[in-house]
């Protein structure tokens, strides 16, 4: 082979060159895909049943939004306490003392075991049970009490239902985010003489977040979801609000509709927002380096 | 078995000062398996101890037994004349709340095998951690400190990336840096070197070199015969949870007493 013929065949096969063959079963599949949509939606914007002028009404109902005010207010005020008494019972699950181990099983076994609807209908109703509420020393005496149903409203009923039932599930999501973070870690905050409560703040939780984000993402859009069952309970959240107007005018599927879009709409925000968060515990991972503020290492290779 | 190893410390007129670390009768089993059988041990205020041992000897686990990443099962370890995990209060030994070990460890530096550098913080934010959130000094002044000790390891330039952006190598500078910036009493190094590859071993040691040399006390296990060689004051050779031998790098590496000691030093050298 002579000397001339190789930087010849090296050009030839630089693959920045190269032709691509012609995708024509990903086109014809698109031409389908969009053929498909186009004609379902036609369908439906042009199908009088779903009477598109009635949905425009309502979207923006003073009722209408009120109910999506406590939708997302329920969410996140039991997402929040859901959440805290998660991460006890993550600790707890976690914890040497065997005591704390099978109180925190004992709960989660409970509250996952048992469907929430009921649960709700038990923490409303719960004046039949336990006509007073008391704190004291137990056996001994009371130092205050007050009737049930002075406590328990249909908004204490809803949130108490929803936050202690997330837990459950948010415990065995952030315990399996803390067993995710590298054993190393642990040490190394211990042996710079963190406290316990400080090794988690600062070391653990960043780390865990990584695998907590995206199952709590979906446990909240779950959440909004799941408070739409508060409505048997007489809270005017945003589904009880639209049952309530077409209670009145009978337009069902529209005032359904006004439902189904707002749920839509704030679930895509959310999902927007996971996606931020989840890059932004991403950060100083293999890859991430080029989206990160890193100024002096850009583009470094590893 | 002599305590008193011939240190810098030691051989310095008039100088009858305690230990910096005292151990004795360190016993440590894990179950069935006894790892520790009774060390002996004093480490001198400035004094570069090297460890040296075959695998499984349990040199990790008493390094490990001295800032209490480990519960030591018989014997007692001091750093500093204050008695690591126990409390003796009218003739009665306490144990120490989680609260008193962790304080007892601030002034303690662990470099890891690993290096378990937090993967979510930048270098900086790595190395003034412990210094602003633990011993709470202002965060101009950790950052400034941290800077130097950044220059001292080599990596200014590196302030800004994170863990996972560096090499093996540099990675355990920044871990030795974050070691220092608590201003340590004593730092403890479990095989520094081990989990890089060998063209990076250099770098390293030669920044511990650095340490040694400007009277840092440190107690290194390590396979490199080498640094014990040039920068230890004392060579401890430990095998089946015992110090076996113990003396200076020359005497020790070149003319050892012991055929374990020097069994084992056919083997790596
Ligand atoms: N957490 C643990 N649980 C059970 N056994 C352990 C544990 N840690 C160490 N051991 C055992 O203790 C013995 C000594 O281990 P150690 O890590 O102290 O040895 P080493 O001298 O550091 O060895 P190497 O040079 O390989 O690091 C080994 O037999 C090991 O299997
Ligand atoms: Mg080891």
């Amino acid at each position: 082979m002579s000397a001339a013929v190789q930087p010849v065949l090296a050009d030839a096969r630089d693959v920045s060159r190269a032709h691509r063959p012609f995708p024509i079963g990903r086109i014809a599949l698109w031409a389908i895909v969009v053929g498909v949509f186009a004609q379902a939606f036609w369908a439906i914007a042009h199908n009088k049943n779903f009477e598109w002028h009635v949905v425009a009404q309502w979207f923006t109902a003073d009722s209408i939004l009120r109910g999506l005010g406590v939708t997302l207010g329920l969410t996140v005020v039991s997402m929040v306490i859901g959440t805290a008494i998660g991460l006890l019972l993550a600790m707890g699950r976690l914890s040497e003392d065997p005591l704390l181990r099978s109180l925190s099983a004992l709960y989660i076994w409970f509250f996952r075991g048992t469907p929430l609807l009921v649960q709700l209908l038990f923490w409303y109703n719960m004046s039949t049970l336990f006509p007073t509420i008391s704190i004291g020393i137990p056996f001994g005496p009371t130092f205050a009490s007050w009737p049930t149903n002075d406590v328990i409203t249909p908004l204490t009923a809803a949130i108490a239902g929803l936050s202690l039932n997330e837990a459950a599930y948010m415990a065995e999501i952030i315990r399996g985010g803390l067993l995710s973070v590298d054993r190393g870690q642990y040490e190394t905050a211990d042996a710079f003489g963190m406290t316990r409560w400080r090794a988690l703040r600062r070391i653990i939780i960043p780390q865990a977040m990584r695998s907590i984000v995206p199952p709590s993402g979906n446990q909240l859009i779950s959440m909004i979801k799941a408070t739409s069952l508060v409505s048997v309970i007489a809270m005017g959240d945003l589904l009880y609000s639209a049952q309530a107007v077409y209670n009145r005018t009978f337009e069902v599927i529209p005032l359904l509709m006004v439902a189904v879009l707002w749920y839509l709409l704030v679930t895509s925000i959310l999902n927007v927002g996971q996606s931020a968060i989840e890059r932004y515990y991403a950060r100083g991972e293999r890859g991430a380096a080029s989206r990160t503020p890193a100024p002096t290492v850009a583009g470094e290779t590893l | 078995m002599t305590m008193t190893g011939l240190s810098r410390a030691s051989l310095a007129p008039d100088t009858v000062a305690a230990p910096l670390v005292r151990a004795r009768n360190v016993h440590k089993s894990f179950g069935a398996n006894e790892v520790l059988k009774g060390i002996d041990l004093d480490v001198g205020q400035g004094e570069v101890v090297v460890i040296l041992g075959p695998s499984g000897s349990g040199k990790s686990t008493f390094l490990r037994c001295i800032n209490q990443l480990e519960k030591m099962d018989r014997g007692s370890i001091e750093v500093a004349g204050e008695q690591i995990g126990y409390e003796l209060r009218d003739g009665r030994l306490l144990a120490l709340s989680p609260r008193a070990v962790a304080r007892q460890r601030r002034r303690i530096g662990m470099v890891f095998q690993q290096f378990n550098l937090y993967p979510h913080m930048t270098v900086l934010q790595n190395v003034v951690e412990a210094p602003i959130g633990i011993h709470g000094v202002p965060r101009a002044e950790a950052e400034a400190y941290a800077m130097e000790l950044l220059v001292k390891v080599g990596l200014p330039e590196k302030a800004h990336a994170y863990p996972r952006q560096l090499s093996g190598g540099q990675q355990q500078r920044v871990a030795i840096a974050r070691a220092l910036a608590i201003k340590p009493r004593l730092i403890l190094f479990d095989e520094p070197t081990s989990a890089l590859d060998p063209e990076l071993v250099g770098e390293v040691l030669e920044t511990m070199r650095g340490l040694a040399d400007q009277g840092l006390t440190m107690i290194v296990v390590t396979h490199e015969i080498g640094f014990a060689r040039e920068a230890a004051d004392r060579v401890v050779f430990m095998d089946g949870g015992v110090v076996v031998e113990q003396g200076r790098p020359e005497d020790v590496l070149v003319n050892p007493r012991q055929p374990r000691t020097r069994a084992f030093l056919a083997r790596v050298i």
